[in-house]
């Protein structure tokens, strides 16, 4: 380790992994730190992601997929269910070595990489702007500089508000989740399962997404407005037990997931935000992998080419780039969210026997939506935005 | 901040470390390692954000503080060591 690097990010996830792999492959000097002492692990994620998102980054690998899927089904709160049709694929990973093998990359590119390693704190130069981090590494206080750093912390981040940026979460936006790994319980390989109704997740969803060999994630996240009432393993012990009395549980997680809008600012004092810790997640869905990955390479191409050009104004320019590559997007999945979260269960039901209803080859995830938005006439328009583009 | 004392506790034993509590706390005032989580008793103003976040019922709120803790709740200690950090 130097004592000064062009940029240092902190957190080594999907997201931080992908900032220091193209900051370093765009000519900066890169050091990437991470509390836990694996990268990877523990795993606090559903797993699934797009064929398509994934190939933007890595070559699919049979070494960090744990199942191919080719089906959704979506289970109304009667116990009826729709399978939408869709084209293209997508996975169940295995993010343990999805989230190694993206560090590695990292690496190749001339990435340094330290685990164990707790940033507590920025230090800042007369302006107050972000000239290094303090951290904790294997228990000894140290002090690191650099010109940029990219706050890649998750939903945790803290990185944000020591250099301004309002990043907290508010609790209606908040999912508060919980997730088992079982074994021994006969699911479909190739299909991932959403579960909808008040019952099992009040105004979120529940998910059973397989992983091969008679195993699954099954989990579910619900606003803490929600959670309030009843928190998020009471639901999932009490889902279990009825569908799946007998399974052997390998993990059991907690988690959160910020289902808002991208945070106004991602940029300030020369701290960058990506991934979970700048909102970047899909709001309707709370996939966060790939978006946060999308997010992470634009600013380690930003950071590189500011530092390169001797400009550190020009970091800004992530925010704009961001915004019109998937910031827009999250702010219209977001009005969707808003509408789907308050539909009663009734409502739930009355979309699922109409969504049948449709011919086969109408059965699309777009047909369905607008199905279920049918007598909301203002959001029509936000469903055409988002499967047009 | 006119504040009695801190009426959020930790139960260790039982927490995952996940960071949920963290992500809706407005005050910054949690610690959060791999394997240790406290509250920064001179930044928490009570909100109880964090205990409602959690999805595995770890954080509860007390409202006379340490008078009324449960013995099993031993988290007191970690406060030192957050403050040690600032
Ligand atoms: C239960 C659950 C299920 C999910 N399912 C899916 C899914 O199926 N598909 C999907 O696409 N997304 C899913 N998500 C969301 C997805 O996991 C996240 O969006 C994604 O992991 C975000 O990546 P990231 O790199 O921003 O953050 P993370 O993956 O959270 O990485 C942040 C890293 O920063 C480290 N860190 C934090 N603070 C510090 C510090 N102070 N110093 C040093 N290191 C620090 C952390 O240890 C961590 O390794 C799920 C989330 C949860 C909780
Ligand atoms: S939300 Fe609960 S389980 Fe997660 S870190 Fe906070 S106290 Fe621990
Ligand atoms: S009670 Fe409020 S201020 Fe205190 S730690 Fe929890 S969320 Fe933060």
């Amino acid at each position: 380790m130097k004592k000064q690097y062009d940029v240092i990010v902190v957190g080594a996830g999907p997201a931080g992994s992908t900032a220091a792999r193209y900051a370093a492959a765009n000519g900066a000097s890169v050091l990437m730190l991470e509390k836990d002492r694996d990268v990877g692990y523990p795993v606090r994620c559903g797993e699934a992601v797009s064929h398509e998102g994934v190939i933007q980054f890595i070559q699919p690998d049979p070494k960090w997929i744990a199942s191919t899927v080719t089906k959704f089904r979506l289970v109304a709160p009667n116990g009826s269910s729709v399978i939408p049709q869709l084209d293209g694929v997508g996975y169940v990973l295995e993010r343990r070595i999805f989230d190694y093998e993206l560090a590695k990359l990292a690496a190749n590119e001339g990435a340094e990489v330290i685990t164990k390693a707790y940033v507590y704190d920025l230090l800042k130069d007369s302006n107050g702007e972000a000239a290094g981090v303090k951290a904790l590494i294997k228990d000894v206080k140290v002090e690191i500089s650099c010109k940029v750093v990219i706050g890649a912390d998750g939903v945790e981040s803290r990185v944000g508000k020591w250099a301004g940026i309002d990043t907290t979460c508010h609790i209606r936006d908040m999912e508060s989740c919980a997730q088992m790994t079982i074994s021994g319980i006969d699911v479909d390989d190739e299909t991932l399962d959403f579960y909808f109704g008040d019952e099992v997740s009040p105004g979120g969803y529940l998910w059973v997404f397989p992983k091969g060999k008679h195993t699954a994630n099954v989990g579910l996240g619900l606003s803490v407005e929600e959670a309030k009432k009843k928190s998020a393993i009471k639901f999932l012990q009490e889902f279990i037990e009825k569908k799946f009395p007998n399974a052997a549980v390998l993990t059991h997680i907690a988690g959160g997931v910020p289902c808002a809008k991208t945070c106004d600012t991602l940029v300030k004092n020369r701290v960058m935000l990506v991934g979970d810790a700048g909102h970047q997640v899909n709001p309707v869905s709370g996939g966060g992998i790939i978006s946060g990955m999308i997010g992470g390479m634009i600013a380690g191409e930003v950071a590189a080419e500011a530092i390169q050009k001797n400009d550190l104004s020009l970091l800004v320019q992530y925010e704009k780039r961001w915004q019109k590559r998937l910031g827009w997007r999250h702010e219209v999945f977001y009005n969707i969210k808003e509408a789907i979260a308050g539909f009663s269960d009734d409502r739930l039901n009355s979309i699922c026997t109409s969504a049948l209803k449709l011919p086969e080859h109408k059965r699309t995830l777009g047909g369905i939506f607008r199905t279920a938005l049918w007598n909301q006439p203002s959001m029509l328009l936000d469903v055409a935005k988002v499967f047009v583009s | 901040m006119a504040k009695p004392f801190l009426m959020i506790y930790v139960r260790p034993g039982k927490c995952d470390f996940c960071g949920c509590c963290v992500g809706v706390c407005p005050e910054d005032a949690i610690e959060l390692m791999e394997a240790k989580l406290s509250i920064i008793e001179d930044r928490c103003t009570n909100c109880r954000k964090c205990v409602w976040a959690c999805p595995w019922e770890v954080l509860e709120f007390h409202r006379e503080g340490i008078q009324d803790l449960p013995k099993d709740i031993v988290a007191v200690d970690d406060f030192q060591f957050a403050n040690s950090l600032k």
